[in-house]
């Protein structure tokens, strides 16, 4: 393939400690664009790269909401307003007997929310991404780590970035290509 | 932290004493890359022999399950022994059965994990996929048991030709929206979980079509901390929306009987009588599949002695709790003062069906209590045996509060004695074969637990430990 871009360098580290103290070089370094890959969540490691607070909360919430607001709404809707019927002489809607519905309902949504959340803010599924190109990747799922500072961020530059790399304890270090 | 106590022989970290060390989660001080390999090799490689010698009959007795399915739906309910007043009798007991199995699976992906119970990232993927089998195979029951099977979508709250609509005030409803949303929700638990195993899996396939399969059920995970963070948080939520589900489901079955006016089932205590039940039955389930599981699939360094003898404990405490239910029971069947609530009690422990109640108690509230002793909770043998009597145990309380509660109503004209047909049995056998084919093939092709969520409680994460690669020990 002739026609490929930089996408960015790609450094390889063994354990999780190192490549914690690599995140946190990075970040101290001002890169915006770059990412840690690892094979399980580090402990420690969204501060080591300065993130933000993940914002799934709100698509759970939300969801949730929908939830419980359309469950009551259809109890009303189907039960007293549609085809009202007195049964044992209760009322037509009550928020009581409607509640194991309408709370199930928003269970329901809030954890369609929370999952589709979850995909929305990692923009997934996507069926390929430009690390894959890096033959080593792959042992990114079995034990081991890697940090890629992409050469779209603003501050990258060929030698400095590997330089900060190398520093940061890499034993390989190599471009990707995309 | 808690981490640094799990790893004995690392001088580096100021220690607690010897005798407050708990064993480690993973054996042997196996890294993460083992794990890997270990995991995901169960589901990879030829077919071994052991796995043909359970999935033929499994699959031989799914197709009893669909054939009686069938039958009973080309003849009509009369196949079955139930009659008036026993209309629930069997099918009814096997939905509650299973939908209690179905409640281990929740309990431990979500209310351990709020707990921070870090021992149930051994357990939980395999305890999820028990939850949702056993939730398929209690979802058989109400549906044939509504007579004519091709309406059960009037359940739902769909138009129909009538212009009516379900009846939102029947707690049979409200166990449909239970039933179902908690079918959907542990799927989606379940499936969530499997996205960086299924990355696991892709990344290891050697066949392309394996790789396309699996890189499809992963999504195009990368194991991005970007995605990692909001991945986190999900399961967080997840969890918290589970943990009231879980709780629900069983109360919203135990409105079924509680709501109704049957002396017997009319009571309060039933929601949290029920859940302890399920809890306690589910757990049974996952020690009776996990005890061969570890040792046929060579998983005994993740799945330790020290998890079973946590799950006997969970069982040794909610048989506590049910024994306490049934002795409650009684004690406000005579406080109560009401005398037909006295004769359904009565009539319950020794009337005609004794015979049931006396196995109930026997397996339910007699056996948890050898879980006292550490070894009867570190006998493997020993465990599954116990394991057994409580899912046995378990389908006798569901039959004794349904089967003694109906056959003596109001009217002594009416009273009957249920007895199962041929096919109410081989229904419910055949219910095993579907929930054993759909757990042979998970263990095949799915990692049967979860890698990723294994490898982050080893000390090899911890990057605060000399494992994990500090430098220093101690904390940052």
């Amino acid at each position: 393939m002739s026609a490929t871009t930089k996408y960015g360098i790609l450094a390889e580290f063994e354990t999780a400690a190192d490549t914690l103290h690599a995140a946190a070089l990075v970040r101290d370094a001002g890169y915006q664009r770059w990412d840690v890959y690892t094979p399980f969540p580090v402990h420690g490691m969204d501060e080591a790269m300065g993130l933000a607070k993940s914002k799934v909360g709100w698509f759970t919430f939300f969801g949730g909401l929908t939830g419980i607001t359309l469950g009551y709404f259809m109890i009303w809707w189907m039960n007293a307003y549609d085809y009202p019927i007195v049964v044992g002489g209760k009322p037509l809607f009550s928020p009581i007997y409607g509640f194991p519905v309408a709370y199930e309902c928003t269970i329901l949504l809030g954890a369609f929310g929370s999952l589709g959340g979850m995909l929305f803010l990692n923009r997934l599924p996507r069926l390929h991404h430009p690390v894959f190109n890096s033959p080593r990747f792959s042992k990114v799922t079995h034990d081991r780590f890697f940090v890629v500072i992409e050469a779209a961020d603003a501050k990258f530059s060929d030698a400095e970035t590997r330089k900060l790399l190398e520093k940061a304890g890499s034993k390989h270090i190599e471009e990707v290509r995309d | 932290m808690a981490t640094q106590q799990l790893i004995k022989s690392v001088p580096s970290i100021p220690h607690t004493p010897k005798e407050l060390e708990r064993q480690p989660l993973v054996l042997n001080g196996r890294g993460i890359g083992w794990l890997s390999d270990h995991i995901a090799g169960v589901a990879e490689g030829r077919t071994p022999k052991w796995w043909w010698t359970a999935f033929v009959p499994s699959f031989l007795i799914m197709l009893v399950c669909f054939s009686m399915v069938l039958y009973l739906m080309s003849t009509g309910v009369g196949v079955w022994g139930l009659m008036i007043p026993v209309a629930w009798a069997w099918d009814i007991t096997n939905f509650v059965f299973w939908i209690g199995i179905g409640h281990a699976g929740t309990l431990i992906s979500a209310i351990l994990f709020l707990l921070r119970q870090r021992w149930r990232t051994s357990i939980n993927r395999a305890a999820e996929a028990m939850t949702i089998f056993a939730v398929i195979c209690a979802m058989v029951f109400p549906l044939i048991h509504i007579g004519r099977i091709w309406l059960g979508w009037w359940l739902l709250p769909l138009p129909n030709a009538n212009s009516i609509w379900p009846q939102f005030r029947s707690p049979l409803l409200w166990d449909v929206f239970a039933v179902s949303t908690y079918f959907t929700v542990s799927l989606l638990f379940w499936y969530m979980g499997l996205i960086p195993d299924l990355a696991v899996m892709r990344d290891r396939a050697k066949s392309k079509i394996r790789q396309m399969l699996y890189g499809l059920g992963a999504l195009g995970w990368t194991g991005s901390n970007r995605h990692w963070s909001n991945y986190e948080k999900a399961y967080l939520l997840l969890a918290g929306l589970s943990t009231p589900l879980v709780l629900s489901v069983h109360s919203i079955v135990s409105f079924d009987f509680a709501v109704s006016q049957v002396p017997g089932w009319h009571t309060t205590i039933f929601p949290p009588y029920f859940v302890a039940g399920a809890i306690f039955s589910g757990f049974g389930m996952v020690l009776t599949l996990m005890i061969p599981l570890r040792s046929i699939c060579h998983l005994e360094e993740v799945i330790t002695t020290r998890h079973v003898e946590l799950m006997c404990k969970v069982i040794l405490a909610t048989g506590s709790m049910v024994g306490y239910a049934y002795g409650m029971e009684f004690f406000i069947a005579w406080y109560g003062g009401n005398p037909y609530e006295l004769y359904a009690f009565k009539n319950r422990a020794f009337g005609p069906y004794w015979w049931a109640y006396w196995t109930m108690v026997t397996c339910n509230v007699v056996s948890p209590q050898l879980f006292w002793f550490k070894w009867c909770r570190t006998k493997m043998w020993f465990v599954f045996v116990v394991s057994i009597f409580v899912n046995i145990g378990m389908w006798f309380e569901r039959f004794v509060i349904i089967a003694t509660s109906l056959h003596r109503d109001y009217m002594p004209s009416n009273w009957a004695y249920f007895q199962p047909t041929w096919v109410d049995i081989w229904q419910f056998v055949g219910t095993f074969g579907l929930f054993m084919t759909l757990f042979l093939l998970f263990i095949r092709f799915l990692p049967v637990i979860a890698i990723s969520e294994v490898k982050g409680v080893t000390p090899q994460a911890d990057p605060h430990h000399p494992l994990g690669g500090a430098k220093t020990g101690g904390h940052h």
